[in-house]
């Protein structure tokens, strides 16, 4: 044998030793790319604040939080709640499951069903007693509306919903204070470069600027088919990318203009940075939330059911909102935790 | 039992052919229609188009380096450890890191598909060569061949069945992970399985039967083209 027996085991040791960082990175970069920002300070409120800013929301809206009390005979009633599978949902769901584990009720979550269309179907199959859904959603996706004829008004599109729901054999409950909506995003420097206020200025600037959205943006009307439809605009390229990324994308100079939610944290925390342009012509309807359950479920479980639901989520405002998506997205704590805190601070359970 | 739990399933198959080959009716586009031949089309190239390129990027690699230390007969543990550890990197964490890094598109994609097709082409390279019987080897050398011929003419021919099921191993796993693609900039098949809110149930199934038809004729392909560069003699002792 003429080969040195030296180099190829050096050889060998680098190599083990670039595998090893390879893995630690990837390890690394798994972790911290879905958080999207690095200088995590959202700084949120402590609970105290979120007391006192409840304590005015509610106010403001419609009427205070008020404790929740146990009743023994609930506890007979076993009931699922379910969610769609992204942070807010998955808060809300576990806000409303520990409502009504505190009004004295069986309760448990079965959170991430997927789509609206899986959780429809699921609640339909009596799997799920009831989740929480957009007003607006429910109306384009499950009623066929367009999105200019959901009414703008949170009680009117909820009215509609529920009109809808009822001949289904289901039943919507009053729309919670906060309202989600998706939203043209970019960097405040590329607003003020362009002078950019509101989705109809973009026309004559968007065949030089790119827009990044999840993939199904594409195909969808209150996505990149209504800003092509309804303002006429042609963009540079529209690239499909995983949610998680709306915020990364921009901060990298990747995209030019970002598809992201009016409840996102980052609107609240970084608004020095990232900005949102007015929909103008109001492409991307407003969903209130509003609890999608069975007629058949509410009725077994009695006036309770509805009131509880009804009456926790009167302290989501689209600031409590924010902060607990803050909690979920930016600081990793799970749905529950944040639900937990919420219901404590909001004064719903000792 | 059975007939009745098997209409529904058939029934969802004729759906998702029906999507293949007709534009449908979709809850969210505003009246726009979605899918029909010549989106599956479209999608199904774009998904053909960027693993081909992953998987000869990932032969390009990983071949060499296999036949390299299967040669000399050293760094077993390299190779193979090399290859199983990395079937433990989630390909959707390398897609977040170079996303982070590099930015999405067709490179990240690639990149990171190609990484996913290194470790079976690696492994099967490296015991396909290191597993060259000895003595076959040193009458080889015995004659007077260099450690280039030896490779050239005896090892590598002896090693094409264990090289090519690296390979196709490799292009199945490469061709069903770009389903993923959608979520890194490139609109593959995987957009339909992404986006059932659009597609529907349909539109699920029929992107996942288009994936696995794409991969039989990979599989096929390749198996196809193992044979041919097999040589002779290896086939009749085959037989």
């Amino acid at each position: 044998m003429r080969f040195n027996h030296k180099r190829p085991l050096m050889a060998l040791v680098m190599l083990i030793a670039a595998l090893a960082l390879a893995l630690g990175i990837s390890a690394c970069g798994g972790g911290s790319s879905s958080s999207s920002t690095e200088s995590t300070e959202a700084e949120t409120t402590t609970p105290e604040e979120t007391t006192e800013e409840t304590g005015e929301e509610g106010e403001e809206s419609t009427g205070k939080a008020t404790a929740i009390t146990a009743d023994p005979e609930n506890e007979k009633i076993s009931l699922t709640i379910g969610s769609k599978n992204f942070p807010e949902q998955e808060i809300l769901g576990e806000i409303y499951t520990q409502a009504l584990q505190a009004a004295g009720y069986n309760a448990k979550s079965d959170l991430s069903l997927g789509s609206e269309t899986v959780a429809l179907k699921t609640l339909k199959a009596g799997k799920i007693s009831g989740y929480p859904e957009y007003a607006s959603t429910a109306l384009t996706a499950f009623f066929g509306l367009e999105p200019e004829e959901v009414p703008s008004g949170a009680t009117p599109a909820w009215e509609k919903a529920n009109a809808e729901f009822q001949k289904e054999g289901l039943e919507a409950f009053k729309p919670t204070p906060f309202a989600s909506a998706n939203a043209v995003g970019l960097l405040k420097s590329t607003a003020e470069k362009y002078h950019l206020k509101t989705v109809s200025d973009l026309e004559g600037v968007s065949e030089k600027l790119s827009l990044y959205g999840s993939p199904e943006c594409e195909e969808r009307i209150d996505c990149l088919a209504g800003l092509e439809k309804y303002y006429g605009l042609k963009f540079k390229e529209f690239k499909p990318v995983d949610i998680e990324l709306r915020y990364s994308v921009l901060e990298k100079g990747q995209a030019d203009l970002s598809i992201l939610f009016t409840t996102d944290p980052e609107l609240a925390s970084k608004n020095e940075e990232f900005v949102i342009l007015e929909d103008d012509k109001h492409v991307f309807p407003a969903g209130n939330v509003i609890f999608v359950t069975s007629q058949k479920v509410a009725e077994e479980a009695g006036p309770d059911y509805q009131s509880t639901i009804e009456n926790v989520q009167l302290g989501l405002t689209l600031e409590v909102m924010q902060e607990l998506d803050a909690r979920v997205e930016l600081e990793k704590e799970s749905p529950a935790e944040a639900a937990a805190a919420y219901l404590e601070a909001a004064g719903y359970v000792e | 039992m059975s007939a009745l739990s098997l209409h529904p399933v058939l029934a969802d198959f004729g759906g998702a052919i029906e999507f293949i080959f007709h534009k449908q009716v979709s809850n969210v586009t505003g009246g726009h229609k979605v899918g029909g031949f010549h989106q599956v089309l479209e999608l199904a190239l774009k998904q053909v188009e960027v693993s081909v390129v992953a998987l000869l990027v990932a032969m390009i690699v990983a071949i060499p380096i296999g036949l390299y230390f299967g040669h000399k007969g050293t760094g077993e543990l390299l190779a193979i450890g090399l290859g199983n550890a990395s079937r433990a990197v989630p390909e959707l964490a390398v897609i977040a890191l170079l996303a982070a890094v590099v930015g999405v598109g067709f490179t990240t994609l690639t990149v990171a598909l190609a990484l996913l097709g290194v470790p079976p082409i690696l492994t099967n390279t490296f015991t396909g060569i290191n597993q060259v019987d000895r003595p076959t080897v040193d009458a080889a050398r015995g004659i007077g061949m260099t450690e280039f011929e030896i490779l050239r003419k005896v090892e590598i021919p002896m090693a094409v069945p264990s090289i090519m099921s690296g390979v196709r191993t490799s292009s199945i796993n490469i061709i069903a992970t770009a389903t993923i693609a959608p979520l890194a900039g490139v609109l593959t098949l995987g957009n339909f399985i992404l986006n059932e809110n659009v597609y529907g149930a349909n539109g699920v199934l029929a992107g996942a039967i288009v994936v696995a038809v794409l991969a039989l004729i990979f599989e096929f392909a390749l198996a196809g083209l193992q044979r041919r560069l097999t040589s002779k003699g290896l086939r009749l002792q085959a037989q």
